[in-house]
């Protein structure tokens, strides 16, 4: 019988069983960033130890970077407290900084595919939860905690119990104006936001099959808000074209060694599974979250649920969720007025998301009263905007150009909202106090719907603000 | 090289209400702008527990009858969303020394254990006569027995569930896996030979 991806990398890193009857696992690269990494090395400095392998482990710097600021130090002394950090801890222990000065500095998940550090069959492990981005790529990556940081710097290992796995298929094809984002709210909506506790989540099917890496990357992303501990698209000839010629990426005789390779680690056909869930591509819409968790979405053209209306388990969040966005249930949620408008974060803050608004927005501007605000998720990312001209048809349209970082998508830099503000995201994360204000209310969309939003004030549908997502109704 | 045994844990309990308490609501981001875990206690919950303009607000962990208490009583998938530490280290640093939830998000789940936090799951029903019992009595002891998976209160026994690596782990000594990975050095560099993109 054959096996999943997932069986495979566990089964080539495994290292041996611990006393607790949980496996050792090697981790093949360690990302690491300014936030979770400092009480770590402080940890390793504690116990005298080194950084096991300081060649496969790779710094950046994002929660805390001022998104409006080039240089340093930065305005907030703690902020400026941690880069320094970071850099002191990358020097001391030999470690490559992707820092503000390379060039190649950005989003931890998004710098690991561009360099072609992120490569199929590997294991990745990352103090950061969305490191299931990785995933698409056909790599095992775990978000871990800080001690977790200590342990795989200390000993490129962790510990860890095997998850099972669990086939998302989806076939068909999208319906015009409905992305990679609706796609993942959609599954996350259907199957809970702890739906995937104790699963590995393999992405799979025609719709998975056509996408590009950056659209299976903001799947993968967004795994972990749908409970799941990774989540994985199998490697195709769309993933080894989109890793050819990267830095990081072997050539030659060795490129073709490692396509072979990768090509082999691919599930099996006959692989069984611990489950499969099935879903048709044309049932999905737009989706916009109404909510205070990811799960708690709808198609655009839903209205805003009731407490009389959700299932027993669901009425005590449901009813608090109505409350903290003072949302009127019953009503639609297309209409609802918007403040801010983000687009960005690791989960849809790639060149072809800019690309995508970018196409359509031109003639359209963001309406008095609104904070529109685009973020690159790197600066690379920002640097081929640039040479397409994107920042400008951006800011021509009203958005404000950032430079690289998280931006709003949390709270730890200078980009916040304020008071109640509502803000329509391309982010991926709507906790109550996630965008820096405790009263703060986020809406998670696709880009494209952000930008509907911006330019009309109100959450909208693309398709009907921007008739050209929708060409059957050009 | 084992740790302390963590076979059981007496106390007394506080609820923290609601299901989907996220990692951001337990720790919020700004207070992670830091270089060490020291002095993270005193922000737990800091948003639901204080305003903006400072000032407690009605809270369970504001409500001096629970003061002390060493046991967190909480609804389903605690400590969802982000994978930070500082999350499970403010719970610890507060003074908590074990949680008893309907479930747990995965990471979190693995972050308390490493802390030697046991992290116990009990059914809805129980879960609803624990919280009304420590309700109408605060000063009521709660013992979670971890090494047989019970918790017993009041007189009566309450079943509960704990992953059997987590309570290996806990009862053994075993909780902090550092000094076990450690131990394997010789099998990993055999490991990263095996694969070429570490042999390279
Ligand atoms: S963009 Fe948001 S979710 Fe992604 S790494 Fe940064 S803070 Fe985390």
């Amino acid at each position: 019988m054959g096996k999943t991806l997932f069986n495979k990398v566990w089964e080539s890193h495994a290292v041996r069983r611990l006393p607790n009857g949980q496996t050792q696992l090697l981790i093949g690269t360690h990302l690491i960033h300014e936030v979770t990494s400092p009480q770590a090395f402080a940890m390793l400095r504690d116990l005298g130890l080194k950084v096991r392998f300081p060649h496969r482990t790779f710094a950046t710097v994002d929660h805390i970077v001022p998104t409006d600021q080039a240089f340093e130090p930065f305005a907030d002394p703690l902020a400026d407290a941690m880069i320094k950090e970071l850099r002191k801890n990358c020097e001391q222990f030999g470690v490559t900084f992707f820092d503000r000065k390379t060039g190649k500095q950005g989003i931890v998940h998004i710098v690991g595919p561009e360099q072609g550090i992120t490569q199929p069959g590997t294991t990745i492990a990352c103090g950061d939860s969305h490191t299931s981005t990785h995933g698409a790529f056909g790599t095992i990556a775990f978000g871990i905690g800080t001690s977790q940081v200590r342990d795989v710097l200390a000993t490129q290992t962790m510990a860890l119990g095997e998850l099972k796995v669990r086939r998302i298929q989806v076939d068909g094809t999208l319906r015009p104006g409905v992305y990679a984002k609706d796609v993942i709210l959609h599954i996350i909506r259907m199957l809970g936001v702890n739906g995937g506790t104790g699963f590995a989540y393999e992405y799979a099917g025609e719709v998975f099959d056509r996408f590009t890496m950056e659209e299976r990357m903001t799947v993968c992303n967004m795994s972990i808000e749908g409970g799941a501990r990774v989540g994985y698209v199998n490697p195709d000839d769309t993933t080894f074209e989109y890793l050819k010629g990267r830095p990081y990426c072997p050539e030659g005789a060795a490129w073709d060694e490692a396509v072979a390779r990768w090509r082999a680690v691919a599930s099996d056909p006959d692989a069984p599974y611990d489950e499969i869930v099935k879903f048709r591509a044309g049932d999905i819409a737009p989706t916009v979250t109404w909510g205070i968790n990811p799960g708690q979405a709808i198609a655009i053209d839903e209205t805003i649920p009731s407490v009389e209306s959700s299932a027993a388990a669901d009425k005590e969040s449901v009813a608090e969720a109505l409350e903290h966005m003072k949302l009127t249930p019953g009503a639609p949620i297309k209409g609802t007025r918007i403040d801010v408008a983000f687009l960005g974060s690791c989960t849809n803050g790639r060149l072809s998301d800019f690309v995508e608004v970018a196409k359509h927005i031109a003639g359209h501007h963001v309406v008095p009263g609104v904070k529109a605000i685009a973020v690159p998720g790197s600066q690379i990312v920002a640097l081929q905007c640039q040479k397409l001209g994107l920042d400008r048809i951006l800011r021509e349209a009203g958005f404000e150009w950032r430079e690289a970082g998280c931006s709003m998508c949390l709270a730890m830099n200078p980009d916040k909202l304020v008071g109640d503000q509502l803000c329509a995201s391309s982010s991926n994360r709507n906790f109550k106090g996630r965008q820096g204000s405790i009263t703060g209310r986020t809406l998670l969309m696709s880009p494209i719907m952000v930008a509907a939003a911006a330019v009309t004030g109100v959450v909208s549908d693309a398709r009907e603000v921007f008739p050209t997502t929708h060409p059957a109704s050009n | 090289m084992a740790l302390e045994l963590i076979t059981s844990i007496k106390g007394r309990a506080v609820v923290v209400p609601g299901d989907d308490v996220d990692t951001d609501r337990i720790i919020p981001a700004r207070y992670m702008k830091c270089v060490t875990f020291d002095g993270l206690g005193e922000f737990l919950f800091y948003d639901t527990r204080f305003h903006e303009a400072g000032g407690e607000k009605d809270h369970p962990l504001n409500d001096p009858r629970f003061k002390g208490a060493t046991i967190l009583l909480g609804g389903n998938n605690f400590g969802c969303g982000s994978s930070r530490e500082h999350a499970p280290q403010a719970i610890y640093r507060y003074g908590f020394r074990a949680l008893i939830t309907e479930g747990y998000a995965e990471i979190f789940f693995g972050n308390s254990t490493t802390l030697g936090m046991p992290c116990m799951t009990a059914s809805k029903a129980d879960l609803q006569t624990l919280r009304a019992m420590v309700e109408s009595d605060p000063s009521l002891e709660i013992e979670i027995d971890v090494e047989n998976r019970a918790i017993r209160a009041g007189g009566k026994t309450f079943p509960a569930e704990l992953r059997e690596s987590a309570r290996q782990a806990l009862v053994t000594g075993h909780w902090d896996p550092i000094a076990d990975l450690l131990e394997g050095e010789k099998e990993v560099d055999a490991t990263a030979a095996r694969l070429p993109y570490l042999a390279a």
